[in-house]
Formats: C-alpha cells, sequence, structure tokens
C-alpha cells in the first residue's frame, strides 16, 4: 500500500509507517539495514527499482532523498518535505519512504533521514549519481556504515578515482569496484590453475571506464609487476592479459557477456562473464558491511603508478613502455575527434571538477576527458 | 605442470578479500545414474546453479555414465532441459556455453569393463582438453545394490588413483545400509578403494541454511546457550512430516520404513546439531567430534514398547483430495509390517541433557510438508499472576523451521490488551525465507561446491553413520518382534498411539 504525504516531518512519516506495516497484517519485521539512497529526480525511478530488487536478498528499509532544484528566490526561502510511504507488495520486501525535500530543508537531509533509520541496524548510503567528494564528511555519509559511490556515472571517472583515493575512509565502496568481482574471481581461478610468476599485466577497456583502472590498479597492488592500461572500444573491460613465467593467460571479452579463457598449454575455454545489472551490485555491495580492505588498498595504489615502468623493470615492461604511451595520446586525439553527442551539454556539477583539479591525475586523461564533456549518457 | 590446489601460492587470493567467492579448483563431476530423477531434477541443476553464481571453475567438466545410448549431445540437450525446468537461476545462454564444453557422456552398464576403459579415457581427455588436473568427484546416484560393483571398478580402472597432487572423490547418497551390519559392510567395500576422507555422504538436509543456522544462532550468540540445558529445557520434539505418500517408491519403501528412510539420517542429525557442545572450530574434524560424542550419549528407554510407537497411514483425505492407504499401494503385501510413521523417544546422557527428553517423529500422509526443530522450555518456577490470568499460558518455545517456509518462531507470554490481567502466547516470527528466498541457495549447490572445495564438514562422517544405527537397530529389531504397526487416517498427526506415549509423560506433540 502507499501513503501520500505533503508538506510532512520526519513524526508523521513515522506514524504512516507503522500504520502501513499494521494495515498489511505483518507487525514483526525482519529488516536487516537501512538503504539511503541519495539522488535527483532524474535518477530516482531506476534507483529505486535496484534497491527494490536488492531487498529480495537484504530486507531493508530504503530512503530515497531527493532533493529538488530550487529555481526561484521565492522556492529558495520556503521549505517543503513531501514523503511517500510504500509498504507490502510495492516496496520489494521491505519499506520504502520516498522523500522530497524543496528549498531550505534540502540542506539538511540529515535531520530528515535520522528519526527515520531502523534502529540499531547498519545504515547503508548510496549515492547513484552526483557523490560528494568525501563521502564520510557529508551530512548524511556520516550516518552510515558504509557509503556507496559510483564514479562510472561521473564526469571524469579517472579523475574522480584520484579524489576517491584521497578522501578515502573505511567504509567507503563504490560500484566500479564492485562491477569487477567476477573478473577478478576468474582472473584468481586462472592463477590457481598454473603455477608460475606474473611478469607483466595488460588491462584493456573503454577509456571513460574506471573498473580498468581499479582492475589494473588491483593487479598491480597484488602482483606487484608493471600494469598497463590500454584503451578499446568497450563494452566495459575487454581483456587481461597476465605474461607469466610459462607464457601468457590471456583473458577476452568482446561481447560483455562470455568471455574466453586462455592458458598457455592448455585449450582456451569459454567462461561466462556477463555485465550485471545494478541491482545485482547493489545486492553484493549489502552483503558485506565491513570496510573493504581490498579496495583500499587498489584505490591508494594510484592511477598515475599505471603504465608506468618500475625500477626492476623486466625487458617486457621496457618494450613496452613506448606503445603505452603512444595509445595513451592517440586516444587523447581520438577523442578529441570524435564526435561527442553530448558536445554542447553543460558540465552538471562543477564541484568534482574544481576538487579534482587539486589532484595529481595525469595529464594526458585529463586533456581527453576535457574535450568530451559528457560521457555520462554513453557510458550507461 | 601441476596444478596447485587451494591458494597459498597464488597472489590475487586474499583472505580479507571477502568479495571473491569461494570457487572450486579445477576439477570435474562424474555422476552414475545420470539418468535418473535426483540428477535431473536437482544435480543437474544445482551445476548449473553454481556456474551461474561463477562458483565453478573455467573448464568445469560434467560427464554422465548411464546405460541409455546416447551421444554427448544428447546428454546435453537433457541437461539443457532439465536445467531450463529446475534451475532456480535465470537461463543464460553464456553460462549454458561455458558448461557445455566440459560435457560428455559415456554410455555403459557398471559391470562392462570397456566402458569404465571409455570414462578413464575420458577423463583424460577432459584433462587435456579443460585442464581438470585430474581432479574428478564420482556422485553414485545409483541404488544401494550397485554401490559395490561401481566402487570396485572404478578401483579395477584406476578412477580412484590420486597421482600427482591431484584429487578423487567419491559422493554417495543415502541409505548408508539397512542396519549396522550392512552399514559397516558398506563402509568397508567404500574404504577398501577410498579413504575415510575421500568419501562424502550427502545429507542434503545438512546442505539447507536454516540447518547451517541453528549453528549461528546456538554459537553466534549469547541469548540462547545459557538456557539449552536440563535447567530450563522441558524437552525438544524434532519433526519431519510429509504430505505424499510412497507414490512410485514402493520397491525401495516396503521393508525399509520411515525410522530408517529417515530417523536414522536425518532426524539424529538434526537431533546432534541441536544437542552438541560447542565444537572448537567449525572444522570438519571439530565438528564431527563433538557430533559424534553427543550420538554415542543418545540412550534408548528401558520400555521400547512404551517409548516408541510406528504406523501405517490408511486411506483417507488428504488436504482435499481422497487418497488410498498403504497396504492399498500398488506393490504393497498387505500384510506388510513397514512403518510410515514413527515416533521415538530419547534421552541423552550428559550432563547438559540429562532427563530431558527428545522426541523424534517423521511420517508420510500427515498434515502438511514441514519439518522442525522445537525447543520447549520449563514453565516458569513461580508466577506472580494469579491462575486465572495464566490459564492460557503454554511453554515458552523456540522452534526452528527447517522447512519449508524456514525461520525461527519464538513463543512466549504476553498480556492481552485490556484491564484485566490476562497473559496468551504470541509467536514472533522470523520468516528466514522472507529474507533470502531469492539467494538462498539449494541444499545441493552447497554440497556439491563443497565436494569440490573438499569441505567436508557437512558430510556426515562413518563414525555418525554407525553411531545412528547403534541407537536404531534395537528399535527395529523389538518392532520386528512385538505386534503390528497401528493405523492412522491419511491427512491426520499421525496414530492416537503417539499422542498417548507423550501424554503418559504428561505432554503433547506440537502441532507444527
Amino acid at each position: 500500500m502507499k501513503i501520500d504525504l505533503t508538506d510532512t516531518t520526519a513524526g508523521e512519516i513515522n506514524k504512516a509507517l507503522v500504520q502501513g506495516r499494521r494495515a498489511i497484517g505483518t507487525p514483526a519485521v525482519g529488516m536487516v539495514l537501512t538503504l539511503v539512497i541519495v539522488t535527483d529526480e532524474e535518477n530516482a525511478y531506476d534507483a529505486l527499482k535496484a534497491a527494490n530488487d536488492a531487498s529480495r536478498e537484504h530486507p531493508s528499509r530504503t530512503l530515497v532523498v531527493i532533493k529538488r532544484i530550487s529555481r526561484t528566490p521565492r522556492d529558495r526561502t520556503s521549505s517543503r518535505l513531501d514523503a511517500e510511504v510504500r509498504v507490502g507488495a510495492e516496496a520489494g520486501t521491505g519499506e520504502t519512504v520516498v522523500l522530497r525535500l524543496y528549498g531550505e530543508v534540502v540542506g539538511h537531509a540529515d535531520s530528515v533521514v535520522l528519526p527515520l533509520l531502523l534502529p540499531d541496524a547498519p545504515v547503508v548510503v548510496w549515492w547513484p549519481v552526483n557523490a560528494p567528494l568525501e563521502p564520510a564528511k557529508d551530512p548524511l555519509g556520516a550516518l552510515a556504515q558504509r557509503r556507496v559511490t559510483d564514479t562510472y556515472a561521473s564526469e571524469e571517472p579517472v579523475r574522480e578515482l584520484t579524489a576517491r583515493a584521497e578522501a578515502y575512509t573505511p567504509g567507503d565502496t563504490d560500484l566500479s569496484w564492485t562491477r569487477i568481482t567476477p573478473w577478478r574471481s576468474m582472473l584468481a581461478a586462472a592463477l590457481d590453475q598454473v603455477t608460475c610468476q606474473v611478469q607483466a599485466v595488460e588491462v584493456e577497456g573503454e577509456e571513460f571506464n574506471p573498473s580498468c583502472e581499479l582492475l589494473a590498479m588491483w593487479l598491480a597492488d597484488r602482483l606487484d609487476v608493471p600494469v598497463r592500461r590500454s584503451p578499446s572500444a568497450g563494452p566495459g573491460l575487454t581483456g587481461v592479459r597476465m605474461d607469466t613465467t610459462c607464457g601468457p593467460i590471456t583473458l577476452d571479452r568482446a561481447d560483455g557477456s562470455l568471455a574466453t579463457l586462455s592458458i598457455e598449454g592448455q585449450p582456451a575455454r569459454a567462461v561466462a562473464l556477463k555485465r550485471r545489472d545494478t541491482a545485482e551490485l547493489i545486492a553484493e555491495e549489502l552483503r558485506r558491511l565491513d570496510p573493504d580492505d581490498t579496495y583500499a588498498s587498489a584505490l591508494r595504489y594510484g592511477v598515475d603508478r599505471l603504465n608506468t615502468v618500475p625500477d626492476r623493470g623486466a625487458s617486457f615492461s621496457e618494450e613496452s613502455e613506448a606503445p603505452t604511451s603512444a595509445s595513451t595520446s592517440a586516444s587523447a586525439s581520438a577523442g578529441a575527434g570524435e564526435p561527442s553527442p553530448a558536445e554542447d551539454a553543460p558540465v552538471a556539477e562543477p564541484e568534482p571538477v574544481q576538487e579534482a583539479a587539486k589532484a595529481p591525475a595525469k595529464k594526458a586523461t585529463a586533456r581527453a576527458a576535457k574535450k568530451t564533456p559528457s560521457r555520462k549518457a554513453s557510458a550507461k | 605442470m601441476s596444478p596447485v590446489s587451494g591458494s597459498g601460492a597464488n597472489p590475487l587470493r586474499d583472505p580479507a578479500d571477502r568479495r571473491l567467492p569461494r570457487i572450486a579448483g579445477p576439477s570435474g563431476l562424474v555422476i552414475f545414474g545420470v539418468t535418473g530423477d535426483l540428477s535431473r531434477k536437482k544435480l543437474m541443476p544445482a551445476v548449473y546453479d553454481l556456474a551461474n553464481r561463477g562458483l565453478l571453475p573455467p573448464g568445469f567438466s560434467l560427464v554422465g555414465f548411464a546405460r541409455r545410448e546416447w551421444a554427448n549431445e544428447d546428454f546435453a540437450q537433457e541437461v539443457h532441459d532439465a536445467v531450463k525446468a529446475h534451475a532456480r537461476t535465470p537461463f543464460r545462454e553464456e553460462v549454458w556455453q561455458q558448461l557445455i564444453q566440459g560435457m560428455r557422456f559415456v554410455q555403459g552398464t557398471f559391470d562392462d569393463d570397456e566402458a569404465f576403459e571409455r570414462l578413464r579415457s575420458t577423463i583424460d581427455e577432459l584433462d587435456k582438453a579443460q585442464g581438470t588436473g585430474g581432479n574428478f568427484a564420482f556422485y553414485l546416484s545409483v541404488p544401494p545394490r550397485s554401490f559395490p560393483v561401481v566402487i570396485q571398478q572404478l578401483k579395477k580402472h584406476g578412477l580412484a588413483d590420486q597421482s600427482g597432487g591431484s584429487w578423487r572423490r567419491a559422493v554417495i547418497e543415502k541409505p548408508f545400509g539397512h542396519d549396522l551390519k550392512s552399514a559397516e559392510e558398506l563402509n568397508a567395500i567404500v574404504h577398501e578403494v577410498f579413504t575415510p576422507d575421500q568419501v562424502f555422504r550427502i545429507d542434503h538436509y545438512l546442505g539447507k541454511e536454516t540447518v547451517q543456522n541453528i549453528l549461528a544462532l546456538r554459537f553466534a550468540n549469547t541469548m540462547f546457550e545459557p538456557i539449552w540445558n536440563r535447567s530450563f529445557v522441558d524437552h525438544v520434539q524434532i519433526t519431519m512430516a510429509e504430505d505424499i505418500g510412497i507414490g512410485g517408491r514402493a520397491g525401495y519403501y516396503d521393508g525399509i520404513g520411515a525410522a530408517r528412510d529417515v530417523i536414522q539420517n536425518h532426524l539424529l542429525q538434526l537431533l546432534a546439531l541441536t544437542a552438541m557442545e560447542e565444537p572448537s572450530s567449525f572444522g570438519a574434524q571439530a565438528l564431527a567430534a563433538e557430533k559424534t560424542k553427543v550420538l554415542g550419549a543418545v540412550r534408548l528407554p528401558k520400555d521400547l514398547g512404551e517409548s516408541t510407537v510406528r504406523g501405517q497411514y490408511a486411506a483417507g483425505w488428504q488436504g482435499g483430495e481422497k487418497v488410498i492407504g498403504y497396504l492399498e499401494e500398488d506393490g504393497i503385501d498387505p500384510r506388510s509390517k513397514t512403518d510410515t510413521y514413527a515416533a521415538i523417544k530419547v534421552g541423552i546422557d550428559n550432563r547438559r541433557w540429562a532427563g530431558v527428553p527428545f522426541y523424534l517423529r517423521t511420517g508420510k500422509r500427515l498434515g502438511r510438508r514441514v519439518t522442525e526443530i522445537a525447543v520447549v522450555f520449563q514453565r516458569a518456577p513461580h508466577s506472580p499472576f494469579d491462575h486465572t490470568a495464566t490459564e492460557e499460558l503454554g511453554q515458552n518455545a523456540i522452534v526452528i523451521r527447517v522447512q519449508p517456509d524456514e525461520g525461527i518462531t519464538v513463543r512466549f507470554g504476553s498480556k492481552v490488551p485490556g484491564t484485566s490481567m490476562e497473559i496468551r502466547d504470541v509467536s514472533m516470527d522470523f520468516a528466514y525465507g522472507e529474507s533470502f528466498t531469492e539467494s538462498s541457495p539449494e541444499a545441493y549447490e552447497r554440497l556439491i561446491l563443497d565436494v569440490l572445495l573438499g569441505d567436508a564438514n557437512l558430510f556426515p562422517r562413518t563414525e555418525e553413520v554407525e553411531l545412528s544405527w547403534k541407537i536404531l537397530d534395537p528399535i527395529e529389531q523389538y518392532w520386528d518382534k512385538h505386534g503390528r504397526p497401528a493405523q492412522y487416517q491419511s491427512g491426520t498427526w499421525g496414530p492416537a498411539e503417539a499422542d498417548e506415549m507423550l501424554a503418559r509423560d504428561g505432554r503433547s506433540w506440537r502441532r507444527p
């Protein structure tokens, strides 16, 4: 059932929740967490749908915080909270409250959310778009054990990764990291099958996909070998090649679903590596609520250390250095030449750019990013 | 090149990285009796579901062995149909493409040496083509009488040999014999070829989430364990009820009966998990040690006539459907003494449980399908409320529902709203199913994965099987010599004798 409340307060919403629960005849609740989704009107529907699907695995109270944009001085001075309380069939297996904030209250969303959190249960905040640069310092982020961002949905994903690394606080996590779990799992399984040393790695994927950088940084961090990141047309990640003492191991995925694993001396094998939808990503994200140290370690490795030769560089990486920088600049110019559909779209959120400018991002990447202002639509 | 099993040498594996699933190493599964019901309805879908969840290694191979004249493609088609009909997760073409590469079929009978040679060469071929590294599990989904011959054939053709770091494992299904003697014989046959740590006995109940949750409930929490003993517990009831009859299983069921079919394995395992002491770890050894200890402490009452009941379902109405009695079923001897209902009372002789009866019951054609463990607590020693206030109040209970609708119910007294003081039972329900339906893996998924990983803690050991028979054998012998099974109407909760058995102790069965 659905209860609409206009110009309301958190207290009223709590009353409506109890009323809704009694009305559907299940006064006992078995919910395991509160999921707060902070988003704009445009992305709310998809995010809520994904959260409802994920709630089958993790019954939760879902609070969708939609900050409405005030367009006139009159709007900005008034302040209003509207809520839509959904329980039962409409809300997956939990309860959903869609909160719409107008005017001044937009700046005080935490005061609305705090009284609506499930007592004593973990809180997860998810920003499908426009995540704050320091999630842990955000008033809503501060309420949560776990803060989920999505760099893929940002204007300049790779630069934002650097910013995320600087602001990292235990409990931060990113859907670009979640997306590569099957890849990581398959690569680990591939190394289970052989007893050889990895000497160099190449990660190939879409240019504006931070998952490629994260995978490359994870590999570099774990294996302590030079890792090259090279661009391809996608979709998503398209391949990983590991050069080992007993020949190359490659995992190639051209079509976004079925990959081929080839190991030197063994026949090529097909492995399913489907790109997962957001609901599956969120379900995975909610499975564990403790800090993800592996993510932290991979993220902090630093994007700028990819494509470089470490001191004890093997002959392989020295040979590969030249083509690497060549391919980077090639991709930058390709980006410039490419007719971008969103060429004249305005930059929506100015803050990340300012902040990211401080970050020591690679110049080439930054240049490429500036020339294609918005890849958000195509990235999705 | 020798494949490494485990994770020691792999720099991409890190215990702190908990997103990476436990994924089986390079391996394959050989199913004997692949045309059977279990294989089609449970095993093949479980293999697919595992692949779909990304838990099978690249190159995982599935080999079917059966008499039917099939080519690899026919077998693949059969698996395809079974997966489409019974898999838990949605069908995805790319997952299927991954699986189909490693599918082989070997045609032959169990005494056919040539067929086993073909199986051997198939495995060698898979090692080369799929990189399975010689690691194979043999799933014996075959009737008990074929066990010895298949096991012997595996030995004869060197299929059970583990060489160069590879493993071979045998998976066997119940029944593990029909009494202590036959169980020992069976174990001797199996262990002649496979060492105890190579043998995995499937009790699919132990793969269920709720059963594993018993351990979490008891040992991860503080609020239950202090009252989990004779000072607070009045008695424990473990029930496994089925609403169906014997169906087409007359040949198997007659002469075996409910007690051997269910109590010996499932119910005694549930009893062991409910009553055991805290294991020192959740390793297979430590768990088996505790289960063995508690099964060894189980004592039967002196008078077996007073503390056991067996029954046979008679014609009646079951859930709105007219059904026939056991003795009228096709293929059943009208004078059969086989029990389709069995209830027994046992005690556990240790400090924790002395004097607390455990009532176990199972039956076919009962009220509804349910499996549950009910721990019923003693009444409060003193009540400040007067008698009329608590007249309606029952005993507190914690009920662990294993299937269907997995969950936990806590029953306690609560005041009825109003001016007078009246206290009645309320049930608080934690529907585990509600929370985890979509993602709860099927028991077979978990168990097959555990076999491939070599993780033995959800599989009963030889000693546990033999101890269970030691508990049941005296009862079966007593039943053989005394009387006949009581008749109970289909669709009810068993014979009146079972109610009388509890009434003698001043208790009554829960209606599940």
